[in-house]
């Protein structure tokens, strides 16, 4: 494109300014772990592992890495199995209220936050008895999830021919088999998206666990990163460093599997 | 053979060749019961708890009475919650649609007059703070903004303490670099969608770049912008996130409505007022939400 000099240089300006302003506060994350001194100051010397030899003292770590694991992969896994039939039937079956079903999914998934709703989810925890548990964060976290999950499915079924269904059909398979053969090899890639999507929104989920689970055991990395650096005061810069990292890690993988299977940017409306 | 299939896709018009009745509502079924449990029930949950006296400790604990409109009242004479409400207003006006909205629509605009090598590198960098898990980053901006050694004064020169001497202004700004993604991505997505043609024309004709914002750019992502204010302002609305900085703190200058219900609630068990306050917020979500829809739809026909 055509551009005049002082066109491109303030480009320039705006551009570099810009990155700055977003990388120099996520530099610390990449520098830090492997100082041998960290502090808050952003730099890099005496490089060393010994932090993340440190973090791996705190009986506490990785366990709490496993948690948020069992979290992440529980939620994705129930948005999957529960989201993607009801992503189907609201495809393929034009039954009588469709629409209003739709209409009051996406509002009641659109008004109902954690943080106004955090109340009656600590009492329905505590009546149901799923306070410390997995599969209360689990449920959850899929409740809030699944809104947005089969609506993605749904447009992504609404897209696909229904020619292969029909034919099964006639051959007389039943319902569920075409869901299982034909649908789901067929809507794969939606749902590895989907799943990819629900883990990582489950990953860095603060909220509903701090609410949920009072037992250190059962902590996910959320909530422990956030006990290290409050609890324990500056002495442990070097764990939270090293953990921080390592807690990291994960969600970028997944980006870049994502971005470079599937393409970020049709997806980038996705984040609750 | 052939016949068949014709006549399968046909009654399939009406819906009923691919599923029958009794397997699509064993499909629909589990889906609507979680979501009723922990999405329905809640939000009216809130607003019933919102007209009690409902506490954890206490004599109220065992039995709560309707007291109906009383912890509204009491919010409408309260200071905390007007200054929260205020803080709020603030934070959402502030980070939201000045900072994310604005700097977002800029960004996509000027990545999209650069090479792609440049466009990607830039948008990696402000996708991975909107990635970064909330207590990580969090962490990163309590080291970035240390009064003593944090990176900002480094480069400023100063000793300043971001975060107790400017804390509200400190997560605006933390929370536009936390967001600014989600608005980029839209806009570059806008802005791609606008046919080449008219911009071509536009420049043909001599327009300098700002001429071709104005004329062209702005009125044909006019409703993008709509959809992008709405949702981020609702996100960041309900934001809990610079709890995880701040606490809410230094006293309660940073204590967004979230952190006012959580205060409430968790801290000091009077459910019932943290309740009314957050029967509040659900009515603002709604307000916000009918928008979105109604405008959403108007965009589709």
């Amino acid at each position: 494109m055509e551009k005049s000099a002082s066109e491109r240089i303030t480009s320039a300006l705006f551009v570099v300014i810009v990155s700055l302003f977003f990388l120099l506060p996520i530099a610390w994350l990449f520098l830090a772990p492997f100082d041998g001194q960290p502090t808050y100051r952003l730099k890099l010397s005496d490089p060393s592992l010994n932090n993340f030899r440190e973090m791996s003292q705190n009986p506490y770590a990785y366990r709490s890495l496993l948690n948020s694991a069992i979290f992440s992969a529980g939620t994705g896994l129930v948005i999957i199995l529960i989201g993607a039939p009801a992503a189907y039937v609201l495809s393929r079956v034009k039954f009588k209220g469709r629409d209003v079903f739709l209409y009051f999914l996406l509002l009641f998934s659109s008004v109902v936050s954690g943080s106004a709703a955090m109340v009656p989810l600590f009492l329905l925890a505590l009546r149901f008895n799923i306070l410390d548990t997995y599969h209360g964060v689990i449920f959850i976290l899929a409740g809030g999830l699944l809104p947005a999950a089969i609506f993605i499915l749904k447009d992504f079924t609404d897209s696909l021919p229904r020619s292969y269904e029909e034919s099964a059909k006639i051959f007389g398979a039943s319902s569920f088999r075409i869901l299982k053969d034909i649908v789901a090899p067929v809507i794969r890639p939606g749902l590895a998206v989907i799943f990819v999507w629900a883990f990582v929104q489950s990953w860095g989920n603060f909220l509903i666990p701090f609410i949920i689970i009072r037992d250190i055991n059962k902590q996910p990395a959320a909530v422990m990163m956030y006990s290290f650096y409050t609890e324990a005061g500056d002495a442990v810069i070097r764990t939270v460093a090293a953990f921080g990292l390592l807690y990291t890690i994960p969600v970028l993988l997944m980006y870049f599997y994502v971005n470079r299977k599937y393409g970020f940017r049709f997806y980038g409306g996705i984040k609750g | 053979m052939v016949t068949e299939i014709k006549a399968g896709s046909r009654t399939d018009k009406s819906g009923n060749a691919v599923l029958r009745g009794g397997a699509a509502s064993f499909f629909l079924s589990p889906a609507t019961i979680i979501i009723i449990i922990f999405l329905v029930i809640p939000a009216f949950w809130t607003i019933y708890l919102g007209i009690t006296n409902y506490r954890l400790t206490g004599f109220s604990a065992v039995d709560p009475e309707i007291i109906g409109l009383e912890n509204f009242r009491r919010a409408l004479s309260d200071p905390a919650f007007f200054n929260s409400l205020k803080v709020t207003f603030i934070f959402t006006i502030g980070s939201a649609i000045l900072g994310q909205a604005v700097l977002g629509f800029f960004l996509a605009w000027i990545l999209f007059g650069l090479s792609k090598r440049v466009r990607s590198t830039v948008e990696i960098i402000v996708i991975a703070a909107w990635m970064v898990p909330s207590s990580v980053v969090s962490f990163l901006w309590i080291a970035f903004l240390n009064g003593d050694v944090g990176t900002l004064n480094a480069i400023l020169g100063s000793q300043t303490r971001w975060l107790i001497d400017y804390p509200l202004e400190s997560i605006v700004v933390f929370n536009i670099w936390r967001g600014t993604a989600f608005s980029m991505l839209l806009f570059a997505a806008a802005v791609a969608s606008i046919p080449k043609s008219h911009l071509e024309v536009a420049r043909v004709a001599g327009a300098s770049r700002g001429q071709q914002l104005r004329t062209i750019v702005l009125p044909a992502i006019r409703p993008y912008i709509l959809t992008d204010i709405l949702l981020i302002t609702l996100w960041t609305f309900n934001d809990f996130g610079p709890y995880l900085i701040t606490s809410g703190g230094p006293g309660q200058e940073t204590e967004l409505l979230a952190i006012f219900v959580y205060n409430n609630a968790l801290r000091f068990l009077d459910f019932g007022y943290a309740s009314s306050i957050a029967a509040i917020m659900l009515l603002i979500n709604l307000i916000l939400s009918l928008i979105v829809i109604t405008t959403g739809k108007k965009r589709s026909q």
